[in-house]
């Protein structure tokens, strides 16, 4: 007989295991165009509307942030409160920093005596903690990068990952303004991506009636074009899936990439 | 032979200065308007030569909290000069020798332009920039087109709206 505090628990992870999927996570830079070295803070989330924090506070045990020389930083004075994660960021040297969050991960779903199971963690734990011969076993794997970029004097180059989903700049990411379209190319493991739905969100939602979601699909180049409708700080969500998996229970690996990009008036 | 060389030179620099119409001028005024505000702060200014592409051809004056005290530099807001700051100002050290200066008062004042800056501009159509960004203000760019070199002494005026009084554009050929 379960305890009915283990089946609360239980419950509970379901819970955040569905919220984790339903709710998009955002970072939130104070500035991203700096003439001088000096602080900035970042607020980071996960909420229905971006960079809105009125539900869970992001998770930044990961979170790299990347110098202009590639050198790490790690954050200062952080706070996690209950609505959203704060941190500040000491940029010391010009050019491009980039703040990264990069997840992986392998979910299953299966079923004991016709009770449903749910399971969530790394590739090398799933041989280990999920049973082979589980019922209806359901197996897919995931890997996601939230980024956001800041830069000090003139932009830099970004170097690309070649893992997974990711965003490659034609236009610098901190380089955009009204009036002037943004190219972006999205490339699976190094390669250029067609088919990768984007989708743009202006924050500030609060004050609209309209989501006015930007929806695009990269071409052949894997490249998108952006014209902006007006100022202001957009929350970009790519995805696609593709079967290269690495675990073989799995059938599809979901790729997610999300950017916080500032665009500034003409 | 001695004798040859000083007769040669005077022909050798009339024809070094021929092909650059030295004698063409250009001329800017810039005027910072009196603003009716409880907390005034001058203006930062920034005041370029621009081709046609909208690129910088020349940088002539970037007006800045030079000499300011503290932890934060007067070099610290120059992104807000935001088309400048992006069509060039961003890859410039400052200060600049010849080009930043200190705030300006309210009132007209004429850019001293350096005449080598003049004199290596290609022919062609430009405009002159000048944006001003002011702190707990606004931001106002103005841009006055003109041809180099002038065909005709010549003055264009454009009127600020908000940041800017007028912006003055004088040629002489």
């Amino acid at each position: 007989m379960k305890s009915p505090l283990k089946a609360l628990a239980a419950a509970l992870c379901v819970l955040a295991a569905t919220a984790a999927h339903a709710h998009n996570v955002w970072l939130l830079p104070s500035s991203t165009v700096l003439a001088t070295p000096q602080f900035v803070t970042v607020d980071g989330g996960a909420s229905t509307k971006p960079f809105v924090a009125d539900h869970r506070p992001l998770q930044i045990d990961q979170l790299v942030i990347l110098a202009p020389d590639n050198s790490k930083l790690s954050p200062v004075s952080v706070t996690k409160g209950e609505l959203r994660t704060t941190f500040d960021v000491k940029l010391e040297q010009k050019g491009t920093y980039r703040m990264e969050l990069v997840r992986e991960g392998v979910r299953a779903n299966w079923k004991v005596d016709g009770q449903p199971k749910r399971w969530m963690g790394t590739a090398e734990a799933f041989a280990k903690e999920v049973p082979a011969d589980a019922a209806d076993l359901q197996v897919s794997e995931s890997a996601s990068r939230l980024e956001t970029f800041v830069t000090v004097g003139a932009p830099s180059a970004i170097k690309a990952t070649g893992k997974g989903l990711e965003l490659i700049p034609v236009t610098h990411p901190n380089d955009l303004v009204t009036g002037e379209p943004a190219v972006f190319q999205f490339n699976v493991d190094g390669k250029p991506a067609e088919g990768v739905e984007v989708v743009l969100v202006r924050g500030q939602t609060r004050y609209r009636n309209q989501l006015d979601e930007i929806k695009l699909t990269t071409g052949k180049d894997g490249k998108v074009t952006i014209k902006w409708p007006q100022a202001g700080v957009y929350w970009l969500d790519a995805d696609i899936k593709d079967s290269k998996v690495t675990v073989k229970a799995a059938k599809e690996r979901s790729l997610a990439y999300t950017a916080t990009l500032e665009v500034l008036p003409q | 032979m001695r004798k040859s060389i000083p007769a040669l030179l005077p022909g050798l620099i009339a024809g070094a200065f021929a092909g650059h119409g030295i004698a063409a001028d250009l001329g800017v005024k810039i005027e910072i308007p009196r603003l009716t505000v409880a907390e005034y702060h001058r203006p930062y200014v920034a005041a370029w030569i621009e081709r046609a592409d909208q690129s910088v051809a020349a940088n002539l004056a970037v007006l800045y909290d030079v000499n300011k005290k503290g932890a934060e530099p007067g070099t610290k807001w120059l992104q807000d000069l935001r088309q400048w700051w992006r069509k060039g100002g961003r890859d410039l050290q400052m200060p600049l020798d010849g080009v930043s200066g200190a705030t300006r008062p309210v009132g007209e004042h004429a850019l001293n332009i350096d005449k080598a800056t003049l004199a290596k501009l290609p022919a062609g159509d430009y405009n002159l920039a000048v944006e001003a960004a002011r702190e707990g203000g606004g931001r106002e760019l103005v841009r006055v087109p003109f041809s180099w070199p002038p065909k005709k002494a010549d003055t264009a005026k454009i009127q600020g709206q908000h940041e800017l009084g007028a912006v003055t554009v004088d040629l002489k050929p």
